[in-house]
């Protein structure tokens, strides 16, 4: 029998009650990380990738049903817990890091407050050893002159630098698995590789489990292990990185990588994907990537895939892609 | 910080020319004028009137009797009541504790109930107590002072006879005025069946008074509180695993405070405004109900040295409110 995954989520789904209706912004996702795994979500924009994060922390507003047939951290069921017990989990063993360093820090309180919080909250921590830790903390994640920065208040500080606090607070308990959503949108260019090697040192130097949430596939290539590629709240494809970086098999995948600047060399304009992601009243019949795809049959337009055995992984469509590079020489 | 302060101070400057211009010129466009007032309807011999007037200064061109008025109150002298002969900063200084006293716990009974009313409101938007809280607080608010006091009065008073019609203190009791405040005082002088009476006095003032601010303070609330709650650093504060209670308690409010405390900045001047009615209903002995006694007698130096000071107090507040702003946002506090 295989070890048990740190988190194991099977069939989740959200839903939004609006005024317009009922939206499925996730849709029946399989999802499992393991210890000291650094598992990659990639998709546009609208994909359902944020939410599924902010589905694992508990942070959806009550406006967000959660259903799922199992949703378990560490063995424990976490949509059996109550919000309490789940408190003691979220920002402890499961930390999160957002998108928006510059807003998601309190502009009223100080950056040492902030993050001695936490440790308050989660470890009982107080006095000296308090303040001790948290200008290790500032110091594990970078920041020059920890113990004046402690006073410093959010709009002191650079995007980048609001980021390491960001990544300070959540490290700050010796998280299991840490969910980073984006952490790197909102930063210039040369903060963005700072980042990113931040985490991936971090997350190696404590194996905790990492779950990056991007839109990058350049990003998730230098980075996880496994990759989860999300399209309108399902799994489109979900293989080891390397053997989804050779050979995608999902076109929407395939699509994606022919979309990187570094693998359109020689070619006179960078293939894009036409269209967008179908919003909350016009998903498609059938795959819900058929309109967007360039192999889509009359099958594809009527019947919805499932997610298909492919080698080392899955993928959700009817004509996974051979291992010939995708659209070779090709313009869409 | 203290050039902060030196600039709003010397914005205060036209402030307080175009009040005292104002009250100058409008008291004198409501006919009669000092001496016929106490003279009343019996008349006295055009001779004597004269004299009299000439001996106030009223026979003089109106842009002399403003100048000389304007020295005066340069040199920090107000002038003297035409009826008590009493300096008018004397009269204002020893009337104006009631009036504080008043205002004070209107302020604070607004806040203590408005404040967790709009939180609530907010947090659990959309519910009964929302809607309920926010119908409340709208008729609050568009109640007439005069007649929202009458009717108070006729169920709580007449009705009930649970609170004194009028006044401060009961007739039984008299108290060295020491701060002039009737609470503290009675307190100091331990008599407490005296400051049990101050109290009982105090209370329909006080909510009458306190009402529009209250329901000023409630929405302002909720509506902060709601821009505040849709914030990332809230997200955050909840990824932390902090309790719902220290997420709205500490987290939020902090921020919501921030425009809070601006209105109840804004409202000292809208509470000394009401206090003007809210004293007269209730006979209350303060500066309220000595300016519109001042009007009856044409008092012209009570009711401009009077209005003067209460300008005066309001400015004051609205800049301590400018400092205090800065305390509790620090993006402003360093960029000044």
């Amino acid at each position: 029998m295989a070890a048990m995954p740190l988190l194991d989520i099977k069939n989740l789904s959200v839903e939004f009650t609006t005024r317009a209706g009922t939206f499925r912004a996730v849709d029946g996702i399989d999802l499992t990380v393991d210890e000291g795994e650094v598992v990659g979500i990639v998709g546009e924009s609208g994909s359902g990738k944020s939410v599924t994060s902010l589905a694992v922390m508990g942070l959806l507003g009550s406006n967000g049903t959660v259903v799922a047939d199992r949703m378990q951290f560490g063995g424990k069921d976490l949509l059996a817990m109550s919000p309490s017990q789940r408190r003691k989990i979220t920002g402890k063993d499961v930390a999160m890091v957002f998108q928006e360093p510059m807003t998601s820090l309190n502009p009223c309180f100080t950056v040492g407050f902030q993050i001695m919080e936490t440790l308050k909250v989660h470890e009982g921590l107080s006095g000296k050893a308090l303040r001790n830790r948290a200008i290790e903390l500032l110091e594990q994640v970078g920041i020059p002159a920890p113990e004046s920065r402690l006073s410093a208040f959010p709009h002191q500080l650079s995007g980048g630098m609001n980021q390491r606090v960001m990544i300070a607070i959540a490290i700050a308990c010796n998280p299991r698995l840490l969910v980073a959503d984006e952490p790197t949108t909102a930063l210039d260019v040369t903060i963005q590789k700072q980042i990113l090697d931040l985490l991936v040192r971090l997350q190696k130097e404590r194996g905790m489990a990492l779950i990056l949430i991007t839109h990058d596939m350049g990003v998730v290539a230098e980075t996880a292990q496994r990759v989860v590629v999300m399209y309108a709240g399902q799994v489109a494809e979900t293989r080891p990185v390397d053997a989804l970086f050779k050979a995608p098999r999902h076109p929407y995948t395939g699509a994606l990588l022919d979309a990187l600047p570094e693998r359109a060399l020689g070619k006179r304009r960078l293939p894009t994907i036409p269209g967008v992601v179908p919003g909350i009243g016009d998903r498609p019949q059938g795959c819900l990537f058929n309109p967007r795809c360039r192999f889509a049959t009359d099958r594809c337009r009527i019947e919805r895939p499932a997610l298909f055995d492919v080698d080392a992984g899955k993928a959700r469509c009817f004509y996974p892609l051979a291992d010939a590079p995708v659209g070779a020489g090709e313009v869409l | 910080m203290l050039r902060f302060i030196l600039t709003r101070v010397s914005l205060v400057i036209p402030t307080f020319l175009g009040v005292t211009f104002l009250t100058f010129l409008l008291i004198r466009l409501v006919p009669g004028d000092p001496i016929e007032v106490r003279v009343g309807e019996r008349g006295i011999p055009p001779e004597r009137l004269l004299e009299l007037r000439h001996e106030l200064g009223l026979d003089r061109p109106l842009w002399h009797q403003f100048l000389d008025y304007i020295g005066g109150v340069l040199q920090g002298d107000l002038g003297v009541s035409l009826v008590t002969r009493n300096s008018v900063f004397s009269e204002f200084v020893t009337l104006f504790p009631a009036t504080l006293e008043l205002a004070a716990l209107a302020m604070l009974f607004a806040t203590v109930v408005g404040l967790p009313a709009g939180i609530v409101a907010a947090v659990r938007r959309g519910s009964i107590f929302d809607h309920g809280v926010m119908g409340i607080s709208l008729t609050g608010y568009s109640m007439p002072i005069f007649w929202w006091g009458l009717l108070l009065i006729l169920f709580f008073s007449v009705g009930l006879g649970w609170t004194p019609v009028s006044g401060r203190l009961d007739l039984l009791y008299y108290v060295e005025p020491v701060t002039g405040f009737m609470l503290i005082d009675t307190l100091m002088a331990g008599e407490y069946g005296a400051f049990w009476s101050a109290l009982h006095h105090l209370i329909l003032p006080m909510i009458v008074l306190g009402t529009v601010p209250l329901a000023v303070v409630a929405r302002m609330t909720r509506s902060a509180m709601l821009e505040v709650l849709g914030e990332d650093y809230i997200r955050t504060a909840k990824a932390k695993g902090l309790a719902g209670k220290r997420v709205i308690g500490l987290h939020a409010l902090r921020n919501a405070l921030i425009p809070v405390v601006t209105v109840i900045g804004l409202q000292v001047g809208t509470l000394l405004g009401g206090a003007i009615l809210t004293e007269t209903i209730f006979s209350w002995p303060g500066v309220g109900k000595w300016l519109i006694e001042s009007i009856n007698r044409r008092d012209y130096p009570a009711l401009q040295g009077g209005v003067l000071l209460i300008a005066t107090t309001v400015m004051t507040v609205n800049l301590l409110v400018d400092v205090l702003y800065g305390v509790l946002n620090p993006r402003i506090r360093h960029s000044r």
